[in-house]
């Protein structure tokens, strides 16, 4: 399990093979986020973003059949089409892949403590990131 | 008992500081109490965490409920719900 907030970029291809080698694999599930439109800033809240992140694929790996896990958030200044975030999730089989990769992004989007100031302003929460995380209850 | 505040993101440029110790008074022994008693504070403090206002907390790294209690030599924050990913 692996869980990265850092300011550069990082190779989507490399981090899913890597999560490819164990022959107990049989399904890599993966969501790349990008910046869309306009630029921006991310902020965040050193200790407390690795902290909430792990716990989420804790959780994660209580639900699904996990083999392994990487979530890697970017923060700092971020460009249009700059990647912001990559959630993989090494399976045996799809089901779980998939389910456990959308879950990781829909609570790190209203649990980990990250915040985006575009040029117009700080970025307002959406309640339809508070519904989206709601229905896995 | 002294306590550490962090503030972030829109919340920290409105009170104009990233964080503080704070001695807190007897009585204030919760989130829901602390954020009363900064909003006491008036100007800056009252508006931005008026009682209308989404503010999420966190203790020690935690996200926790205004009930969740507080102690000496905790890290406690204050912060807008939170728009990542």
């Amino acid at each position: 399990m692996k869980v990265s907030i850092q300011a550069q970029d990082f190779d989507a291809g490399a981090e899913i093979r890597a999560l490819s080698r164990d022959p107990k694999v049989g399904a890599v599930a993966s969501f790349v986020g990008v910046v869309r439109e306009v630029g921006m800033t991310l902020e965040h809240y050193p200790g407390m973003t690795e902290r909430a992140l792990q716990k989420i694929v804790e959780e994660a790996r209580g639900r699904w059949q996990v083999l392994d896990c990487t979530v890697i958030h970017r923060h700092g200044a971020l460009k249009p089409t700059d990647q912001i975030v990559l959630v993989v999730v090494a399976s045996a089989h799809r089901g779980d892949a998939f389910a456990a990769c959308e879950f990781i992004m829909d609570y790190l989007k209203t649990q980990a403590p990250f915040w985006k100031k575009e040029a117009a302003g700080w970025v307002e929460a959406r309640a339809s990131d508070d519904n989206a995380a709601e229905r896995w209850k | 008992m002294k306590v550490k505040v962090l503030y972030f993101a829109a919340l920290r440029e409105q009170l104009g500081t990233a964080g503080e110790e704070i001695e807190l008074p007897s009585g204030v022994g919760t989130l829901a109490a602390l954020r009363a008693h900064l909003r006491g504070r008036g100007g800056a403090w009252q508006a931005a965490l008026a009682d209308g206002k989404l503010v999420r907390m966190a203790v020690n790294q935690d996200m926790a409920p205004p009930s969740a209690a507080i102690k000496a030599g905790d890290e406690v924050a204050f912060f807008p719900p939170v728009t990542g990913g």
